[in-house]
C-alpha cells in the first residue's frame, strides 16, 4: 500500500479539472436551457410581488434582472456572483437562493443518507443470500422481487405506502417532515424520525435492486473462482468461503458503486419528497420549476451536479485503492 | 403451455405485448371522450361491474382514463425511445470513429449523466414549454447513454475484426464497409436496445408528468392521474391510486421482460438455454 496517498492525489486532481469543465458546462447549458423558456422571468417576479408594480419600478425590476442585456452578459454576471456565493434571490421565497438550497439540503441530506444506507445494507445482504443459493429458491425469488422493483415507478410505490401505512394502518403520519402546527423548536427527535421512515424507505427502493443483483454477481463470480475451489478442497464450509474468500472482495466494488448512485439518489428523492409532501431539495426544484422560479431552478441544478459529481469523485477515489490494475498503471 | 425453448418463448412474448398495446392503443383512440367525461352524480364511486376501475372526485370513469392514457404513455415511450435510440446509435458509432470524437462524447455523456435524470427533464421541459415537445425531448435527451457506450464498444470490436480488415485492404470504402459489415451486426443491438429503452422512457414519462411537467393537466396521463390520486388518497379512495398504477406497472414489466428475452436470445451463450 505504498504510495498510497501520491496515487489518490493524481486521481484526485484529474477528476477535480474534468468536474470544474462538467460544472462549467452544466452552468452554461442550464442558463441557455432556461433562457430558451418561454416563461417570462420578469414578469413572473412581478407576478410573485402580488401588488401593483408602476411603471418605473418595472423599470427598475427589468434593470435588476438585467432583463435588456445579451444573454452572454447576463450569464457573465450571474456566474460571477455565483463564483462569489451570490445564486441571487428566489422569485417565490423572496430570500437568497443559496439559504433556501442550504436549508432544503439539510432535510434532504438526511432522507437521501437513511435511504442510502438502508439501500446498501439490504441490497448487500440480500444479493450476498442470492450469490450464496445461486439458482435455488431464495435466489430467484428475490431476483424476482428484485426485477419488479425496479420496473415500479418508485412515486407510485409511495402512493401505496402513503395509502396502507399512513391511511390504512395509521402506522406513519400523511407527509410532511414535521406535526404541523407545532413549533419547529418544540419537534422531537422521534417525531422526526417517524416523518422520515416512510419516505426514506422508498427512496431506498429505487437504488436496492441495482446494489443486489451487482453484488450477486460478483459474488456469483468469485465462488466460480479457482481459489474458492481449492479453499472448499481444503475443507472449509460455504459461510467460511463467504467470510474468507467472499466478502473481502465484494464489500469494496458495493460501496463504489453505492457512491456512483447519487444520480438516481437526487432523482429518486424528487418524486419521494413530492409525494409525502417532505421539504427537501426535490421537492423545492419541482416547485421552483412549476412555478417558474428561474433563480431557484438554475440554482439547484448546479447544486444537484455538484453532488453527483462529488459521489463520482469517492467513487473513482475508492478505485484508485482497490483496482491492482489502476494502482499498476499510475505506478 | 407445453414447453418452449427461448426463441419460442420470445415471440409468445412479443406477439402478447404486441396484441396489448395494440388493444390499448386502439381502445385509447376509439373510446369516445364521453366514456370519461365528468359526472358528478358518479363521483368517488369504487370499483364496481360498470366502473371496474372506480371514478375519481370528478365522477370520471378511471378505467376509461387509464387506457387513454396509457396509450399516451405507449406513444410517448415509442418516440421517445427511438429518438434516444438513434442519438445512441450516432453517437456509439462516431465515438469509435476518432480518439477526438470519442473524448468529445464520452465528455458529453458525463455532462448528462452529472445531472440527475429527473432535474435534466424539468429544465429541458421548462426550456420548451410544458407539454408533449418539452416531455419527448427531455426524456430523449436523457436515455441514450448507456446504448452510446455499448455500440461504441461493440464498433470497436467489430473494427478490430480481420474481415474489416481484409475488407479494407481490398479496397472496400469506409462507407461500404458501414453498410455491409458494421450495420447488420449493430441492428440487432439497436433493436433490444429500443426495446430496452422503452420501459425506462413509459416510466421517466408518468414520473415527470406526476410532479407536473409533462402533459397538460386535461390529458388523462397515467403521471397525471396519479398526481390528481394523491388529493383523495386520505378519504380513502384507494382504486384511484393503487389500480392505473398497477395497471401501469403490468405493461412496464411486460415489456422489460420482452426486452431482456431479446437480450438473451442476442447472447449466443444464452440463447439455447
Amino acid at each position: 500500500m505504498k504510495g498510497i496517498l501520491p496515487r489518490l492525489g493524481r486521481i484526485f486532481l484529474k477528476n477535480s479539472f474534468k468536474i470544474l469543465s462538467l460544472l462549467l458546462a452544466v452552468s452554461i447549458l442550464s442558463f441557455v436551457l432556461v433562457n430558451a423558456s418561454p416563461v417570462d422571468p420578469v414578469q413572473q417576479y412581478i407576478t410573485g410581488l402580488g401588488t401593483a408594480v408602476s411603471p418605473e419600478q418595472r423599470e427598475q425590476i427589468e434593470d435588476y434582472w438585467g432583463a435588456d442585456d445579451p444573454p452572454a452578459k447576463r450569464y457573465v454576471s450571474w456566474l460571477s456572483g455565483l463564483l462569489r456565493g451570490d445564486l441571487g434571490e428566489s422569485a417565490v421565497y423572496r430570500r437568497p437562493v443559496a439559504d433556501i438550497i442550504g436549508e432544503r439540503f439539510l432535510n434532504s441530506f438526511v432522507l437521501m443518507l437513511c435511504a442510502w444506507a438502508m439501500s446498501g445494507i439490504l441490497g448487500f445482504i440480500s444479493g450476498c443470500a442470492m450469490g450464496m443459493y445461486r439458482g435455488r429458491r431464495p435466489d430467484r425469488f428475490l431476483k424476482k422481487i428484485c426485477y419488479v422493483l425496479s420496473s415500479i415507478p418508485s412515486f407510485w410505490l409511495g402512493l401505496v405506502f402513503l395509502l396502507v401505512f399512513a391511511v390504512w394502518l395509521g402506522w406513519f403520519p400523511v407527509g410532511f417532515s414535521a406535526p404541523v402546527g407545532v413549533l419547529s423548536a418544540d419537534v422531537t427527535l422521534w417525531q422526526k424520525v417517524h416523518h422520515l421512515i416512510l419516505p426514506a424507505f422508498t427512496l431506498s427502493l429505487v437504488s436496492f435492486p441495482n446494489i443486489a443483483l451487482h453484488t450477486r454477481q460478483k459474488l456469483g463470480d468469485v465462488l466460480d473462482s479457482e481459489y474458492v475451489l481449492f479453499a472448499r478442497a481444503r475443507g472449509e464450509g460455504e459461510w467460511s468461503v463467504l467470510f474468507r474468500h467472499g466478502l473481502r472482495n465484494i464489500v469494496l466494488p458495493a460501496l463504489t458503486l453505492q457512491f456512483a448512485s447519487f444520480s438516481e439518489l437526487f432523482g429518486g428523492s424528487v418524486l419521494a419528497e413530492n409525494v409525502f409532501s417532505y421539504p427537501g431539495l426535490g421537492s423545492a426544484a419541482a416547485e421552483a420549476g412549476l412555478n417558474s422560479d428561474v433563480p431557484l431552478l438554475l440554482g439547484i441544478t448546479l447544486f444537484s451536479a455538484l453532488f453527483v459529481c462529488a459521489g463520482n469523485m469517492i467513487a473513482n477515489l475508492l478505485y484508485g485503492i482497490i483496482d491492482p490494475r489502476i494502482r499498476e498503471v499510475n505506478k | 403451455m407445453n414447453r418452449l425453448n427461448r426463441r419460442g418463448r420470445t415471440l409468445l412474448l412479443l406477439s402478447a405485448a404486441a396484441l396489448t398495446f395494440a388493444g390499448i392503443y386502439a381502445l385509447g383512440l376509439l373510446l369516445p371522450e364521453e366514456a370519461a367525461a365528468a359526472s358528478y352524480l358518479d363521483a368517488g364511486l369504487p370499483p364496481s361491474f360498470s366502473h371496474p376501475f372506480g371514478t375519481d372526485t370528478l365522477g370520471r370513469d378511471l378505467l376509461a382514463r387509464t387506457i387513454k392514457g396509457l396509450s399516451v404513455s405507449i406513444t410517448v415511450g415509442i418516440f421517445a425511445s427511438l429518438i434516444s435510440a438513434v442519438i445512441a446509435v450516432l453517437a456509439g458509432a462516431a465515438a469509435a470513429g476518432s480518439k477526438t470524437a470519442d473524448a468529445c462524447i464520452s465528455w458529453l455523456t458525463d455532462l448528462v449523466m452529472s445531472v440527475p435524470h429527473t432535474i435534466l427533464v424539468i429544465l429541458i421541459s421548462f426550456a420548451l414549454g410544458r407539454g408533449m415537445t418539452g416531455l419527448l425531448a427531455g426524456i430523449a435527451a436523457t436515455h441514450w447513454c448507456s446504448l452510446a457506450r455499448l455500440i461504441r464498444a461493440e464498433v470497436l470490436q467489430l473494427r478490430a475484426q480481420q474481415y474489416i480488415s481484409i475488407s479494407r485492404k481490398l479496397g472496400k470504402t469506409g462507407g461500404w464497409i458501414l453498410i455491409h459489415h458494421l450495420l447488420p451486426h449493430l441492428a440487432p443491438q439497436f433493436f433490444t436496445g429500443l426495446l430496452l429503452l422503452f420501459p425506462h422512457a413509459v416510466l421517466h414519462e408518468a414520473s415527470v408528468s406526476f410532479l407536473g411537467f409533462g402533459l397538460p393537466p386535461e390529458q388523462p396521463a397515467i403521471g397525471i392521474i396519479l398526481s390528481e390520486s394523491m388529493r383523495s388518497l386520505s378519504a380513502g379512495m384507494w382504486w384511484s391510486a393503487v389500480l392505473p398504477g398497477l395497471t401501469l406497472v403490468l405493461v412496464i414489466l411486460l415489456t422489460d421482460k420482452l426486452g431482456e428475452q431479446a437480450r438473451m436470445l442476442l447472447d449466443p451463450f444464452h440463447a439455447q438455454e
